[in-house]
């Protein structure tokens, strides 16, 4: 029986398998994706203690998770004194990481966790004072138990004691500060001594790194442009972004870069740069060519703070390192490697036993005539945070 | 048609007694289907509707307000606006980085297929072998080479290649080097295993009917590696075009690709101009290798 043309034939016959899997995923997709698309959108991030209740095992697990930056810890071979110490004095076994290397970077990897209330895995975390400023409005930080820090409460310098983003230290507690300003490399180039010579030396053109870390590099340009880094209107920021993007435009500066500006500076391929003063000082021991300068305009002085992190579980053990490296010894003998800004008051006088020709180092006690000369970074508001952060990636694309 | 009737749920025109035997073996294919089907969903549909639905969130949003969903297209606008240079770097430094892994990569596989005799093994091995290291490592020793004061430089110096302070390092070229060096594996894989499978006495009739070797490797040789070769250049440029890492380590602010520049968007927590670029290069690629597979005619790969 002859089947006319225009019968519908049977569906399984029509139906071949690739037609019917392309209709099923398509009809899928457009059902799935109005359907999430729509259901998307995120809350606020903000967490607050009584909802994201974080509990302490310390009691039970004597452990500890402590993420810091690379190089930022006295190492003897591969053996880490100051805290083998502190497991010697507690019994805390402490995983030590050096997973930090931009704050930024970090940022992005544990946002969605800590904006869920969920765990990090880490019970500290060290992060520069902006970025832990903008931990702490966030409410990812849990606030620390006084009484379990009696060392840091009796040896914090007066200086540190009261930032504007925590005003009585209580969610954070600073590990080393810093000065940032310019190192070069003696070997190929010489000296480098103020700012406006970094940026428009000829000799030096392709030849300098900046760092990609916006308030360091930003600092400098507010202040070539006579602005006070601490106080700055709109216009002045926006005069210090087309001076940043001039220098780019002129091809003065190879790279914007985190730690890495080390290994240039080291082989020569970048003669000077806006450099970290420990890190400057730690090369100096392999590289005696490398010199560090603070700057004619001035220097920019930050600190990194160790915070515990929503849902860590082991505050207490957290907080008794903490207390731990604000004994002067051990404070001396972490400085007398990393060589930051010791934060402990005792420390210097504690040298003496540990490296007495570090004593009257400026870089790691500076004296007050030296912090005449340095500079915090205006605090900013989340919305002006990411404005500026927009700005700041525009200038330093090309 | 046995073969048809062996394809799991072909029709099959024996009607009813072979039919449940034929469903059967369908629902193996469904049930094989189903962890790369569900693997599928949670790695690649998930995400890539989450990139969607950020790249049209308010702009105006962040962390501390939370995200709002409204449709926002313009973000794509502002993306490829903002960014064309950087696309467009991208794309040109993809192309560049693939036609340099085609020209060094072809006569390398040509020679492990055909000449490499008892050395092919080895040979191959030895295309593998940078996997063993890591990929920043491998990357990082580029800029141990091409450094201003080591033998490349100083020697195109001295050749006057170079002039007088001119740098290989931080430059265009750096950047290209880098994506040929380590995407080269990708293209010579490829265009081995379809150089392999040619049949040398094919080469050989071409001969015995007067062709010139060039012309029958033209005409044969070349034409039955095209798979090889369209694999191999997709593999290349594909990864190129969205890579940061080699332009981060090797290139300046003059060289930025768009994966530097979405890395930077999400550092700088613009999360909706960040995915809207994302989806923009995304497709633009598809489009790209969707016209090139058509042109080549090799649809058969996709």
């Amino acid at each position: 029986m002859p089947t006319p043309r225009h019968t519908p034939v049977p569906v399984r016959a029509s139906l071949d398998r690739r037609a019917f899997l392309r209709g099923l995923s398509l009809t899928g997709l457009a059902v799935g994706t109005t359907g999430m698309l729509s259901a998307c959108g995120t809350e606020s991030q903000v967490q607050d203690a009584d909802k994201c209740v974080s509990e302490d095992r310390s009691a039970e697990e004597k452990d500890l998770v402590f993420s810091n930056w690379p190089e930022y810890i006295d190492v003897d071979g591969k053996k880490m004194p100051t805290l083998e110490g502190f497991q010697k004095q507690t019994g805390i076994d402490v995983t030590y990481n050096t997973d930090i290397n931009d704050n930024n970077e970090f940022f992005a990897k544990v946002k969605d966790q800590l904006g869920g209330c969920e765990s990090i895995g880490r019970d500290i975390i060290t992060l520069t004072d902006w970025m832990a400023a903008r931990m702490i409005s966030l409410g990812w930080i849990q606030e620390l138990d006084k009484a379990n820090i009696p060392n840091v409460e009796a040896n914090l310098k007066s200086s540190l004691r009261a930032p504007s983003w925590d005003a009585d230290r209580s969610y954070s507690v600073p590990w080393q500060s810093g000065l940032t300003g310019i190192a070069y490399n003696a070997k190929y180039t010489k000296e480098v001594g103020s700012f406006e010579e970094l940026m428009t030396r000829p000799d030096l053109k392709g030849k300098i790194t900046l760092l990609s870390e916006l308030n360091d590099t930003m600092l400098f340009m507010l202040l070539l442009e006579g602005a006070d880094p601490e106080d700055f209107t709109e216009d002045q920021w926006a005069s210090a972004i087309e001076r940043l993007e001039k220098y780019v435009a002129s091809g003065q500066v190879r790279q914007f870069t985190g730690n890495d500006y080390i290994r240039g500076l080291n082989s020569g391929n970048i003669l000077a740069c806006e450099a970290w003063s420990g890190d400057v000082i730690a090369l100096q021991y392999e590289n005696p060519d490398i010199k560090w300068v603070a700057p004619e305009e001035g220097l920019s002085i930050w600190s990194d703070n160790m915070l515990v992190p929503n849902k860590a579980t082991h505050k207490t053990n957290a907080e008794s390192l903490m207390n731990y490296y604000y004994e002067p010894e051990v404070a001396a003998t972490l400085a007398a490697w990393v060589n930051y800004i010791c934060p402990v008051e005792g420390a210097q006088q504690a040298m003496e036993k540990v490296d007495p020709s570090l004593v009257e180092n400026p870089l790691i006690f500076p004296t007050e005539d030296f912090l005449a000369k340095t500079y915090g970074f205006m605090e900013l508001d989340e919305k002006t945070r990411q404005k500026y952060d927009r700005d700041f990636a525009r200038a330093i694309s090309g | 048609m046995t073969a048809a009737a062996h394809l799991p749920g072909a029709e099959t025109p024996d009607g009813p007694e072979i039919q449940p035997r034929g469903a059967r073996r369908g629902l193996t294919g469904y049930v094989l289907l189903l962890p790369g089907g569900l693997w599928l969903a949670l790695f690649f549909v998930v995400p890539t509707v989450v990139l969607v639905a950020t790249s049209l969130y308010d702009p105006s949003g962040s962390l501390q307000l939370g995200y709002r969903m409204t449709g926002h297209w313009q973000n794509y606008v502002d993306a490829v606006r903002d960014y064309s240079d950087q696309i467009l770097r991208s794309l040109l430094y993809a192309l560049a980085a693939t036609g340099a892994a085609i020209l060094l990569g072809y006569p390398l596989a040509y020679a492990i297929a055909f000449k490499a005799g008892r050395w092919k093994n080895l040979m191959l091995v030895a295309v593998i072998a940078p996997f063993f290291t890591s990929f920043l490592v491998r990357t990082l020793s580029w800029q141990y080479l091409l450094g201003d004061n080591e033998l490349i430089v100083s020697a195109l110096q001295w050749l006057n290649v170079l002039g007088e302070g001119g740098r290989l390092m931080n430059t265009p070229f750096a950047v290209v080097t880098g994506l040929t060096y380590n995407f080269l594996p990708f293209m010579v894989l490829p265009l081995y295993a379809s150089l392999e499978k040619i049949d040398h006495r094919l080469v050989e009739a071409a001969a015995d009917l007067y062709a010139s070797p060039a012309t029958a490797f033209r005409l044969v040789t070349l034409r039955l590696s095209m798979p090889g070769l369209v694999a191999g250049s997709l593999l290349t440029f594909i990864p190129s075009a969205g890579d940061y890492i080699n332009a981060q380590l090797l290139g300046s602010p003059n060289t930025r690709m768009v994966g530097n520049e979405i890395q930077a968007l999400f550092g700088a927590g613009d999360y909706p101009t960040a995915s809207a670029l994302s989806v923009a290069l995304m497709v633009t690629i598809v489009t790209m290798v969707a016209i090139y597979v058509r042109r080549a005619g090799t649809e058969d790969l996709l």
